[in-house]
């Protein structure tokens, strides 16, 4: 598949409309800035920031901390909670998505 | 402006054995001095840092919206720049940090503003956040049950119009630029900036507008 976003001179991997999937992982380290409730889940690529320094290497305080492309991607509500958060019912709610920008090293492409 | 980083280590461990006290006061007052007495801040870094927070606050945010209500162009420009726009319509330099964003509401899209990480607001431009925009609850039910926290706000969006929930987990800090409320044409340039409210500008709240005439 061919991606065309650009952000000045640089390409990114994911393009706008393509749905990517939060890694699920829980690293016991890092400044880590995909929160909990979104691993595991997919959303889609709204738009593309360009290229921004690793969270936990500026938290580490490395000296040339790596660049990573940021996006911002849009959930749909119902994709994140499903229709029960804990015993609680939620209403079904098909106008509401939860936007969140989440850096490339935590996104891989979504199979399904 | 550049803190030492050199000294990043010398400081953390400063800040864990003075944390321990729970004294935030004499802690403060304590970071100040070692801060000062090794070199790593200048009094003038120091006052620099605070006369930024204190001199930024709604009333810029207001002015913002203001001129983006008014001038159709300027609002183009603040969507698509904003760290420009706000040079030219406030004189406020963005030097660092995260960057400013805006998000437009419409008749058709509405924005709300949390950080479900940790308190993440556009400081650079509207100054420190409310209390609660920093409390637990507000943080987890925003985008668990978003229609029910606005209700608590006394914000009730229309069922077509589409909630987006925004959390400003990375690099961006972004505002909302408000609707214009209706039959507000007459109004001046400093009336309408005084429609404009602090919670109106992370979309917890919308402008609105009684005729008093």
């Amino acid at each position: 598949m061919q991606h065309s976003a650009f952000e000045g001179d640089r390409v990114a991997r994911y393009a706008v409309g393509e749905p990517v999937k939060v890694k699920y992982l829980f690293p016991l380290s890092g400044h880590i800035r995909a929160p909990f409730y979104l691993r595991g889940k997919v959303g889609k690529i709204i738009r593309y920031y360009g290229l921004y320094s690793d969270p936990t290497d500026l938290a580490a305080g490395v000296v040339t901390p790596k660049t990573v492309g940021l996006y911002q991607l849009s959930f749909n509500y119902l994709d994140v909670w499903g229709y029960e958060i804990g015993n609680r019912k939620v209403e079904d709610e098909t106008e509401i998505k939860i936007l969140a920008d989440i850096y490339e090293n935590w996104l891989v492409k979504d199979e399904n | 402006m550049k803190i030492n980083m050199a000294k990043r280590d010398e400081i953390i461990e400063l800040l864990e054995k003075t944390v321990q006290t729970q004294k935030h006061e004499l802690f403060l007052a304590g970071l100040k001095t070692i801060l000062l007495e090794r070199e790593i801040l200048t009094t003038e870094q120091i006052s620099y840092y605070r006369n930024e927070l204190e001199t930024r606050g709604p009333l810029l945010g207001a002015k913002l919206v203001a001129t983006a209500w008014t001038d159709p162009s300027f609002k183009e420009f603040l969507l698509r720049d904003p760290k420009a726009a706000v040079l030219v319509c406030l004189g406020l330099k963005i030097n660092q940090g995260p960057e400013f964003w805006v998000l437009e509401n419409t008749a058709s899209e509405h924005h709300v503003v949390v950080c479900t990480l940790c308190s993440c607001y556009p400081k650079a431009v509207l100054g420190l956040p409310p209390d609660w925009y920093k409390s637990f609850s507000y943080r987890s039910e925003m985008v668990a049950n978003p229609r029910k926290i606005l209700a608590e706000f006394g914000t009730y969006l229309p069922r077509d119009v589409k909630l987006n929930v925004v959390d400003s987990t990375a690099d961006k800090r972004y505002m909302v630029l408000p609707q214009r409320p209706a039959g507000t044409d007459h109004l001046t340039h400093e009336e309408l900036q005084e429609l404009v409210e602090r919670d109106n500008l992370i979309g917890v709240t919308l402008p609105t507008f009684q005729d008093r005439a």
